[in-house]
């Protein structure tokens, strides 16, 4: 099960926050606050996994986390996931953000963060995942999307101007672990989309 | 309308939306909190407006800002109100909003039942899903006991997208509703072969998250997954599969060696980390749980070392993390084949991530032997030294404790040495640990006999060391050995060189800053050391007045005390030192007395002895003694124990509560046991002068090692001089061995071995002979295992057996609409001995509805070709329409036939390849263009084969036994799987609920354009006079029809119920609507007089097509055949009950004969079984006795034989004329075929 999916930047400011057990307002923004400590004190090439579930959870529990430009992802699990797993997963509700905000950047998150909320709730379900496969989650986002526009033509207007991000890097800019999916590996780094055509031959 | 939404909007245009609120907060950095309390003024406004799209946005700003930390839980009503905007965009934020933000106390939640139920079974899958995933965050047990029959239903939704969404929220269901699990369950397994993988995923996820909780009811699935396992290619599911075979194992070593051969297969060839990783993770498991008698599993170890391996060396931090973690699981069962690798693990103890040296720390502990573990330790006592943080020393320290004192002090040789290493720790500033090296120092002095010389030597150097005492003590955790140090040079105090000395060390003013606890045990053992220290001063008077004199200066400091305990400890010594004073000025020998005062040994008891007291019989504790006292007295206060360090006094007082003999009895073991204990000291009361000169104390090298210089100068490593000194002295060892062994050897000529080189673990001898006591266990102590599991875990509510066969009581309460409201909750008959149909019924209905809609031509033409070609598929569709037709499951049958399925599917050696066989037959079998459905159908059978071979033998034996007849018997081997097949069809088994069924009871009963109608006619179990209709209405064309009213023409005999105060001619609503191209299921009621007739109803459908633009009224003509059939209920029947009955002479006989069946036997008593009801009641070979009851209780038994191409059936029942027209529906079923 995952207990809760996290996204903060670089200071610590929140971007998302999913719980998948209710805590108070206090408490989450508390377990925010720890959860940044932890993970922005360690060094870039130090795993991706941190113990002690104090925070969320018994000892059950462990964050995982990967490091995007100027953003956290952050999803606090326990054993009953596989910790590679979860770095792919994070890989790729990264890259489904990539697709579905045309190079992704914090801006889209601050702005649109209701929207970053629809997209994980194609890919995580009260806490356990439900689609793992991009084009899937991409294919339902867009045709609520499109069901959205046309109920509501102004809403769908929402993306702010490129020019407004320019600054700003696009967390796949760096592009950090693309290469290593442990769900699916190969030698050259490759595109979801090829991937899916493996996922399921049935 | 149009005008509205545009004045919406234009509304709109004026209030601030999300990313002006996200663009304003962060325009406000330094008024932000002020800036929001506007915004949110603004929002309670929005949210007072009447248009839905205000408020909408007005909630999706509070999402955001509930993201931040602000309380919107005022707003809950607000946002079920745009929850249950019709809109999908609202719909969407509200749900949002809600699951962020909705918990169990929120009291709107109670509104919002109906409104997700409606979503629920919206026509647009995105309502659905919406609902799903916001119900999937805030589902109350409320909210899952009333929705969890709509989102069962929802598992077999024609959409994949809404499938895998249901079956995922039903675990949340499970949790908050564990009553539902039991019927869900036979669905929830059925997605696991859903056609959709993500669907598949999705029913994995959950049955593995149900599984790991509560493991042992699960296995029976083992077989499933297994297939899964080798089938599927969707790492994903692999992933949580193997995971769930970890789970497994450890309740079935023969599960652990199936798997074996598979994993060691895909750890291989997979190339993919996260597989191989949890492959090796269930290898170990497996090696776990078969622990030995296992020849062949040293080269699996070796293999996942070897993998292991690998992994730790990579240069990605995240697998050496994981290699490190997966190797101390191995680490508990087969040490060994780590330790080899011990180069690798200290090397990560160097690594700059803290999270892989932690886990590296623990391999360690693992690793140890006599050999290395001062090396290890000196290692570790260095990285000590270096660890900046706190965290990390504290690990250290804990690390070093629990490698050194692991299955009691099993790896040290020189208890000096971890003495001095528990001093080395105390320089540790800061450690929140204290106690822990307090209560270490403590253990080893006190069970370690022949160590407490240097011990006690040791403590007072501490004692009398200030550095403990320098900082602030409050908060300095370490001043904790000085509790452990004080107590044992009291204790022990015979042992000190000079006691004087350290009782001065001890009443130094400055002890008074320590925490109470400690200055308590500074009094008491001061007053040890007082005793001694008169002992000593024998003949001496002037000095052992100066000794008391010392005590009476000193003691007031801790009278005054604020420590209660302090206080009265030191008031109480006081005295009695005033007292012995005045004594000694009268020139009374007092050291004597004192010392009584002291006498005794106290023995360590276990830690858990008090509990595992048995309790004698008898002895209710929870009884009163006395009756109550009337009025609660105030119980407050009840001061902390605050000796709570030295439970054994404690424990020993209470020993003694025993009555006399049973002590006695005991003392004189005990006795015998001293006796025979050469370290042993007997505790009689004046013991003291012996104890000097017990035997034990000579082994203590005090005297070799010059103590005081070192640990006067804190600072200075002590143990390394051990760890030197340690070396010296195996060297010698080894040397004098090798002597003897050359000179042995040389007697011997040439050794076949080489010298063993390095010292191994036998070798090593400790420096001292050292005795551990064991601490004392009660007699008849109880091997209790001390469950510590959490009694608030909401999984143990889903500690629920699965493989039982349901009951009335347990199936979901359906969906209330007025037909459905007759036929709830039929409950058992009268016998007690069945169980009603209709849950599962209804699931496989469902099902049915699904299949028999959509791919009733595929499926048809998939079923033609099998025929032909292959024949093998034919018994497994029969067998499914057993299934179907049999849904009475004898209660006391089910269980140990589905575990003796399981033990079978375990048992078989061949079975993993025999699986992979399996898989590789269906593959090539299956032509690539084949239909889906048919794909789906050839894996279940492989499966139930499988499951099943067992159960026909041990079945048919039974009933030669009792019948007595001599026909030949069967035997079945594993590869005549038709044989088995057809005679377990005969044998009417049923245990595995995996209903696929091809084809089904429903036929046509009306089609126009626009809608078709199919039902199914079922009789009432729990009213004679009732049948049940079930009818699915498909929607044909590409509107909605809505407003459809059922109403049928009643005859004499059967009548249409009719809600109370309807005339007989109005109709009834069906309780939805029907988008284009769904169906669904209605039921209607109808009483019966007579049965023994079949009879045709006129009704008509009407309904409204409601189109973009245009709505027409439209009307359908139906004719509803009530066969006698269908007034039959599947109903078992023991075969002497059936004799008996037979016998009775009460039945009226008829017979029937039908030429030319080319069908298998087994088939067309499976095809008499589902379409008419019956059940079998026993078979032998081609002969078969069958059973059924109608509604009104008449008794049909059938007799069918067949030769041939010829079945001969010849029946008897109560009633003729039913009989015959039973007979003749039967013929009538056969000539159709």
């Amino acid at each position: 099960m995952i207990k809760a999916i996290l996204i903060f930047n670089n200071h610590g400011k929140p971007r998302l926050s999913k719980f998948y057990e209710h805590y108070s307002e206090d408490t989450e923004q508390q377990i925010i606050r720890e959860t940044f400590h932890l993970v922005s004190k360690r060094d870039e090439n130090v795993c991706n996994f941190l113990e002690g579930g104090i925070l969320i959870g018994g000892s059950d529990n462990k964050l995982i986390y990967r490091h995007y430009a100027t953003l956290y992802f952050v999803f606090c699990v326990d054993s009953s996931e596989s910790e590679l797993g979860i770095l792919d997963l994070i890989q790729v509700f990264v890259e489904t953000l990539d697709k579905c905000f045309e190079n992704v950047c914090e801006l889209d998150l601050i702005f649109h963060v209701d929207k970053v909320h629809n997209i994980l709730g194609e890919m995580v379900m009260g806490g356990m995942v439900l689609e793992t496969n991009m084009n899937e989650i991409i294919t339902q986002v867009d045709s609520q999307n499109k069901m959205e526009k046309s109920e509501y033509p102004v809403t769908a207007q929402g993306f702010i101007p490129r020019a407004s991000c320019s600054k700003l890097a696009g967390l796949m800019l760096k592009e950090p672990l693309l290469s290593v999916s442990y769900v699916w590996p190969s030698v050259i780094p490759v595109t979801f989309e090829q991937l899916s055509s493996h996922i399921y031959i049935n | 309308m149009a005008l509205k939404i545009v004045k919406g909007s234009i509304d709109r245009m004026f209030d601030k939306n999300l990313q002006d609120l996200v663009r304003g907060i962060r325009n406000h950095k330094e008024d932000e909190a002020k800036y929001i309390s506007t915004c949110i003024d603004e929002i309670k406004s929005e949210l007072k407006q009447d248009n839905i799209a205000v408020k909408a946005n007005a909630v999706c700003k509070l999402t955001y800002l509930q993201m931040l930390g602000y309380d919107v839980s005022w707003a809950a009503f607000n946002i079920v109100e745009v929850m249950s905007s019709s809109k999908f965009t609202f719909k969407r934020i509200g749900y949002l909003a809600a699951s962020q933000c909705f918990h169990e106390g929120t009291d709107v939640i109670m509104l919002t039942t109906n409104q997700i139920r409606k979503d629920l079974s919206s026509p647009n899958q995105y309502d659905t899903g919406v609902a799903l995933t916001g119900l999937s965050c805030f589902v109350t047990p409320d909210l899952a006991r009333d929705l969890a029959n709509d989102i069962m239903t929802l598992m077999s939704h024609t959409k994949p997208y809404i499938r895998k969404k249901a079956v995922l929220i039903m675990y949340k269901v499970f949790l908050k509703y564990p009553e539902s699990l039991r019927p869900a369950f036979p669905r929830l397994k059925e997605k696991l072969e859903d056609p959709d993988p993500g669907v598949q995923s999705a029913a994995v996820n959950v049955i593995c998250e149900l599984a790991r909780r509560n493991p042992k009811n699960y296995l029976s699935l083992a077989p499933l997954f297994f297939k899964l396992m080798t089938s599927s290619t969707n790492n994903w599911v692999l992933i949580k599969i193997i995971k769930l075979f970890g789970a497994l194992t450890p309740l079935e070593p023969r599960l652990g060696k199936k798997l074996i051969e598979p994993l060691t297969n895909l750890i291989h060839s997979t190339s993919a980390m996260s597989l191989l990783y949890e492959c090796v993770n269930t290898v170990i498991a497996v090696l776990i749980s078969l622990s030995s008698g296992m020849p062949n599993h040293s080269a699996s170890i070796q293999l996942c070392v070897q993998k292991l391996r690998i992994l730790i060396e990579d240069s990605d931090q995240n697998l050496k993390y994981l290699g490190l973690l997966a190797m101390s699981k191995i680490l508990k069962t087969h040490p060994k084949s780590v330790q080899s690798h011990k180069d690798l693990i200290l090397q990560c103890l160097d690594d700059k991530d803290e999270s892989i040296r932690l886990r590296a720390l623990d391999l360690l502990y693992g690793m140890v032997s006599k050999k290395n573990l001062m090396e290890i330790v000196k290692k570790l006592m260095l990285h000590v030294d270096k660890a900046e943080g706190t965290t990390y020393r504290d690990e250290l320290l804990t690390k070093i404790i629990d490698i050194c004192s692991q299955s009691n002090y099993q790896y040290i040789t020189n208890f000096e040495w971890y003495i001095s290493i528990l001093v080395e720790l105390t320089r540790l500033e800061g450690t929140r640990h204290g106690h822990l090296i307090a209560s270490q120092m403590l253990d080893v002095a006190i069970r370690v006999k022949a160590i407490r010389g240097f011990a006690v030597a040791q403590m007072a150097t501490l004692l009398d060391n200030a550095h403990l005492l320098t900082g602030n003590t409050q908060r300095n955790g370490i001043c904790e050995v000085l509790y452990a140090a004080a107590w044992i040079c009291g204790e022990f105090s015979e042992h000190l060189e000079d006691p004087k000395q350290t009782l001065e060390a001890m009443l130094r003013p400055k002890v008074a800053t320590l925490p109470g606890h400690i200055q308590a045990v500074y009094v008491q053992n001061a007053a040890k050391l007082f005793a001694t220290v008169l002992r000593n001063q024998e003949g001496a008077p002037e000095a052992a007045q100066e000794t008391s004199q010392l005590m009476i200066e000193r003691l007031p400091l801790f009278v005054q005390s604020a420590n209660l305990e302090v206080q009265e400890r030191a008031s109480c010594i006081l005295q009695l030192v005033k007292y012995i004073q005045k004594l000694q000025q009268k020139d009374v020998e007092v050291a004597e007395e004192v010392t009584a005062l002291f006498a005794g040994e106290l023995n360590p008891v276990a830690p858990k002895a008090q509990k595992k007291v048995p309790i004698p019989d008898g002895l209710d504790l929870d009884a009163w003694i006395n009756e109550p006292p009337s009025e609660s007295e105030s119980e407050d206060e009840k001061p902390k124990a605050v000796f709570a360090r030295e439970e054994p006094k404690h424990t020993r007082t209470r020993h003694t509560e025993v009555d006399e003999k049973e002590l006695a009895k005991r003392r004189e073991a005990r006795k015998q046991e001293q006796a025979n204990n050469p370290f042993y000291i007997k505790a009689s009361p004046s013991s003291q002068k012996v104890y000097q000169d017990a035997p034990g104390v000579e082994h203590i090298p005090v005297v070799q090692i010059d103590l005081s210089v070192p640990l006067k100068v804190p600072g200075l490593p002590l143990s390394d001089q051990y760890v030197k000194m340690e070396e010296e002295r195996r060297q010698k060892d080894n040397d004098k061995k090798k002597k003897e062994k050359k000179r042995k050897r040389d007697k011997r000529g040439r050794g076949k071995h080489a010298d063993s080189g390095p010292e191994s673990e036998e070798d090593i001898t400790p420096a001292q002979q050292v005795d551990i006591m064991t601490e004392e266990m009660p007699e008849n102590a109880l091997p209790s295992d001390d469950d510590d599991k959490d009694p608030n875990d909401p999984h143990k509510a889903l500690d629920i057996d699965l493989d039982k066969p349901l009951a009335d009581s347990e199936q979901l309460v359906a969906r209330t609409h007025r037909s459905a409201e007759v036929l709830k909750s039929p409950g058992g008959d009268g016998d007690g001995e069945t169980i009603t149909p209709e849950p599962k019924k209804k699931t496989r209905k469902d099902k049915k509805e699904k299949k028999k809609v959509k791919d009733k031509e595929r499926t048809r033409s998939a079923e033609d070709k099998k025929n032909k070609k292959k024949h093998k598929h034919d018994p497994e569709e029969e067998e499914a329409k057993i299934e179907e037709a049999i849904t009475l499951v004898n209660a006391e049958e089910a269980q140990p036939a589905a575990a003796a399925d399981l033990d079978f599917w375990l048992t078989t050696d061949a079975a993993p390849s025999s699986a992979q066989e399996a898989v590789a037959a269906t593959i090539p079998e299956v032509p690539i263009e084949a239909e889906p459905s048919e794909v789906k159908e050839a894996e279940p059978e492989e499966m139930k084969s499988k499951h099943k071979k067992k159960k026909p033998k041990k079945e048919k034996e039974e009933m030669e036994r009792e019948k007595k007849k001599k026909k030949k018997r069967h035997h079945h081997h594993r590869s005549d799987r038709e044989e088995t097949e057809s005679v377990q069809n005969g044998t009417m088994e049923e245990e595995e609920e995996e209903p696929l069924p091809p084809m089904s009871n429903y036929c046509l009963l009306a089609e126009n354009d626009y809608i078709k109608m199919v039902y199914d006619i079922q009789g009432n179990l729990q009213d004679g006079s009732q049948v049940v209709v079930s009818i699915i209405f498909q929607n044909k064309s590409s509107s909605v029809l809505k407003s459809m009213e059922f109403n049928v023409l009643d005859s004499l005999n059967s009548k249409l119920e009719r809600p109370e105060g309807a005339t007989p001619h109005d109709a009834l609503t069906v309780p939805f609507q029907l988008p284009p191209d769904v169906s669904n299921e209605a039921r209607f009621v109808f009483a019966v007089q007579s049965i023994v007739m079949p009879q045709k109803l006129k009704g008509t459908l009407t309904f409204i097509v409601k189109s973009d633009d245009s709505a027409t009224h439209e009307k359908l003509d139906f004719k509803l055949h009530f066969t006698c059939t269908s007034y039959l209920i599947t109903t078992p029947c023991y075969s002497d009950a059936y004799a008996k009955l037979l016998e009775s002479g009460d039945l009226k006989s008829s017979s029937l004969k039908l030429e030319g069946v080319t069908m298998p036997f087994h088939h067309s008593l499976a095809r008499i079984c589902f379409h008419h009801h019956f059940s079998v009641v026993e078979r032998v070979d081609s002969c078969a006795s069958m059973y059924s009851r109608s509604i009104q209780g008449h008794h049909v038994c059938l007799l069918v034989k067949t030769a041939d191409e010829t079945v001969s059936i010849d029946a008897k029942c109560d009633e003729l004329m039913l009989l015959e027209n039973v007979l003749d529906e039967i013929k009538q079923t056969f000539s159709q075929s």
